[in-house]
């Protein structure tokens, strides 16, 4: 975590990373992600060549592979703009693995030159856009879920309840825990299944027991795994990507 | 990895000689089905549940006031100076330690090491020995050593008496009997030892002490471990509670100090930081109702304390650890347990389902080191990676960075030096990220595949084990988000 984080000033354009959770499974949260950053006067480039940034292979140990991926979303940012990335998860890979991915190789400075220009969507438009929200929506008891590696590896553990706090009919409410793992951990949720469902379990009942009538995440890994979780056991509540909520809200 | 007791429990006097059955044991090697057995036991999740967050709270509340962050950096850049010259370090601990009338011994493993302290008893005609906390002494094993030996260790820290008492392990490397609630504890001492049963705490412990008093004044020889080795003064540091350390380490005629090799601190005025970062991060205590410093055995003109006082340090794997500039934090843990408190798995499945004496997130990132990745396999891989270990660690290791080395090294991508490294290497494995790799690095493929994987998705399977045992399939959007991008700007040039 970096102690003091001087941001830029706001961009006329900025590089759209998808994910490819959202590519595959959300793309509507990753259409918000564009209208939001339009609506601040932003220009969205979103190169067509993305796939995904390497973390699921980066974190079950296969770094070979990771790499590869890797490099080839390196060249895909050629232009100085910051590089819009609606995720905890993979922005927190691009920003802090990379790095650490590409030392010591040809492509080391590169790597650490696309980390530094990596913003997680919340922060930026916390910090970089400084939005101002205006809500439109119905009065309705909101909780969030920040995924860990948004909270602690990015150090974005306010950015997003500071953009729900500026909605007026949104009463943000906090789970018990609310620090604590949903479960997902990429592979983690598959190789330790019994495991995981036990965490995820834990945080479903816990958004409940905050009679919250909708949730957010910042991460769709947190959301496939939460949501479809509350699904499988027929529960009413339901999550969306933050992206997707603040853009219906405040369209 | 605890290996079955056979020998006779030291408690068999206290029991009235009734036959002992064999210490429970948990292995590494079955991780699946010791949690799945925790996690269906509402006993021991809510034990756990409620334990870790009393402690992450009075952590929490005990650093409120402070300036945590400059405090763990002093603290890791204390760790760090210390073992980045640890050879000379611990040289210099045993001429000081010598000099001060501690006897020092070397040992390269923990066999080696219950040799030696079985021959310091045995040459000694030693029959009973008391012990204070220590997990080295866990790891090698040294009370089943001595037992066969005919010597009797019996531990005197609390948690480490009950759980003695129920022939178990330890689950927590703090707090030994953590598993268990107040009524558990209730029902073994009075099972074990007569008492009549009672909810009251202070009556059990007043119990308990009363049983271990006697035979503090009776044992030959007292064991205990180290938490800081101070190289400069050749002094050994003891923190604890209850006082047992110091009866351990004061009224028997020999006491007997265990530590791994990585235990040392270089100048005395390092103690103080680090000693502030352990008892908040353990237990939330500002300080620690004992502080023991040993520097040597009883002086001509003193009229108490040990005849005798030996150091043995334990490598055990330590220096092959060393060798290595990443997993060289490992070494840093001073066994403060905040990784534990603060994990959302051991949380869970608690500290008997990892199978190995340190449970927990230190356990998943040192364990591999001196049982092998091959007996640890389901280890490393047993984390969500949250970092909620890494965000807590009071000298900063970086735990999650760790556990992805291991697993590289699980699955013969890292430098190889760990043992076992490659034993999750599969050709099943492999086959999948390599194309998994291939269509990442063609995009036009990548692109096509998605794009037909949303066109198809009534097809995509809604049973994917295990996954869908708890949650429902994620299905692929009919439009994928570079489909969307696209059309977005073609209808923009169009217009």
């Amino acid at each position: 975590m970096t102690p003091v984080k001087l941001y830029p000033a706001k961009p006329e354009k900025v590089y759209l990373f998808g994910t490819c959770l959202i590519d595959l499974f959300y793309p509507e949260a990753g259409m918000d992600v564009v209208h939001l950053l339009e609506r601040e006067g932003v220009e969205v480039i979103y190169p067509d060549d993305q796939t995904c940034c390497g973390q699921p292979a980066y974190t079950s140990g296969y770094h070979d592979e990771a790499r590869a991926v890797a490099a080839a979303q390196l060249d895909l940012f050629p232009e100085p703009w910051p590089i819009i990335v609606p995720s905890g998860s993979c922005g927190g890979m691009m920003r802090t693995h990379y790095a650490q991915l590409f030392a010591d190789s040809e492509r080391q400075a590169q790597a650490e030159a696309v980390a530094s220009r990596v913003f997680e969507l919340t922060e930026f438009l916390v910090h970089v856009c400084h939005v101002r929200l205006v809500d439109r929506g119905e009065p309705q008891r909101l909780a969030m879920h920040t995924s860990c590696s948004a909270r602690r590896e990015m150090g974005l553990a306010e950015t997003g309840p500071q953009l729900l706090q500026q909605l007026s009919n949104v009463t943000l409410v906090e789970q018990a825990r609310a620090a604590e793992c949903c479960g997902f951990g990429g592979t983690f949720a598959v190789r330790h299944p019994e495991v995981s469902a036990a965490m995820v379990a834990d945080k479903g009942a816990a958004l409940e027991a905050a009679e919250a009538e909708h949730f957010v995440t910042s991460d769709c890994g947190c959301l496939m795994n939460i949501d479809g979780h509350l699904q499988h056991e027929r529960r009413a509540l339901r999550g969306e990507h933050i992206a997707s909520y603040l853009w219906r809200r405040t369209a | 990895m605890n290996t079955p007791s056979t020998a006779k429990s030291p408690k068999e006097t206290l029991q009235g000689g009734a036959a002992t059955p064999e210490v429970q044991t948990f292995d590494p090697r079955h991780f699946h089905a010791q949690a799945h057995d925790a996690l269906n036991n509402p006993q021991i999740r809510g034990n756990f549940r409620s334990a870790m967050d009393g402690l992450m709270r009075k952590r929490r509340d005990v650093f409120a006031e402070w300036d945590l962050e400059t405090l763990r950096q002093l603290g890791a850049n204390v760790r760090a100076r210390a073992l980045a010259k640890l050879p000379d370090l611990l040289e210099q601990l045993e001429r000081n330690c010598q000099a001060n009338g501690i006897q020092v011994h070397w040992a390269e493993n923990g066999d080696e090491a219950c040799r030696i302290i079985r021959k310091l008893c045995e040459s000694r005609g030693a029959r009973r020995m008391i012990k204070g906390k220590s997990m080295v002494s866990e790891e090698m094993h040294l009370n089943a050593h001595l037992e066969a030996a005919g010597i009797e260790a019996l531990e005197s820290d609390l948690g480490e008496y009950l759980v003695q008492m129920a022939h178990e392990t330890p689950s927590h490397i703090i707090m030994p009997a953590i598993h268990k609630n107040t009524g558990e504890i209730a029902d073994l001492m009075h099972d074990k030892t007569g008492i009549a049963r009672t909810l009251d705490a202070d009556t059990l412990t007043a119990a308990a002490r009363a049983q271990l008093r006697e035979r503090f004044l009776t044992a030959d020889v007292g064991l205990s471990g180290v938490n800081f080795a101070v190289a400069e003064t050749g002094t050994l540091c003891l923190v604890e509670n209850e006082g047992n350390g110091r009866l351990t380490t004061t009224v028997p005629p020999v006491h007997i100090a265990v530590t791994g090799i990585e235990k040392v601190v270089e100048h005395l005025q390092d103690v103080a930081p680090l000693y502030a970062l352990l008892t908040r991060s353990a237990t939330g205590q500002p300080v620690t109702t004992y502080f023991n410093m040993i520097s040597g055995p009883r002086r001509t003109e003193e009229h108490d304390g040990p005849r005798e006082v030996h150091l043995v340090l334990v490598d055990n794997g330590r220096s092959r650890i060393y060798q290595d500039d990443e997993l060289l934090d490992t070494l840093r843990c001073i066994r403060c347990g905040a990784c534990m408190n603060h994990c959302p798995v051991y949380t869970r499945v608690g500290g008997h389902a990892y199978g190995t004496t340190y449970p927990g997130p230190i356990g998943k990132i040192l364990m591999p080191h001196l049982l092998g990745l091959d007996a640890t396999r389901d280890l490393p891989s047993a984390s969500s990676l949250c970092g909620a270990c890494g965000e807590v660690c009071p000298v900063k290791i970086p735990i999650p960075d760790l556990l992805v080395r291991l697993r590289k090294e699980s699955v013969g991508e890292g430098r190889g030096n760990v043992p076992g490294a490659g034993v999750k290497r599969n050709a099943k494995e492999v086959a999948a990220w390599k194309s998994w790799q291939w269509v990442a690095t063609h995009p036009a493929f990548w692109r096509l595949g998605t794009g037909v994987a949303g066109r198809f998705r009534r097809l995509s399977p809604g049973h994917l084990p295990p996954w869908t045992d708890y949650r429902v399939a994620p299905k692929p959007a009919s439009k994928t988000l570079h489909g969307m991008m696209r059309e977005r700007c073609r209808t923009e040039s169009d217009s």
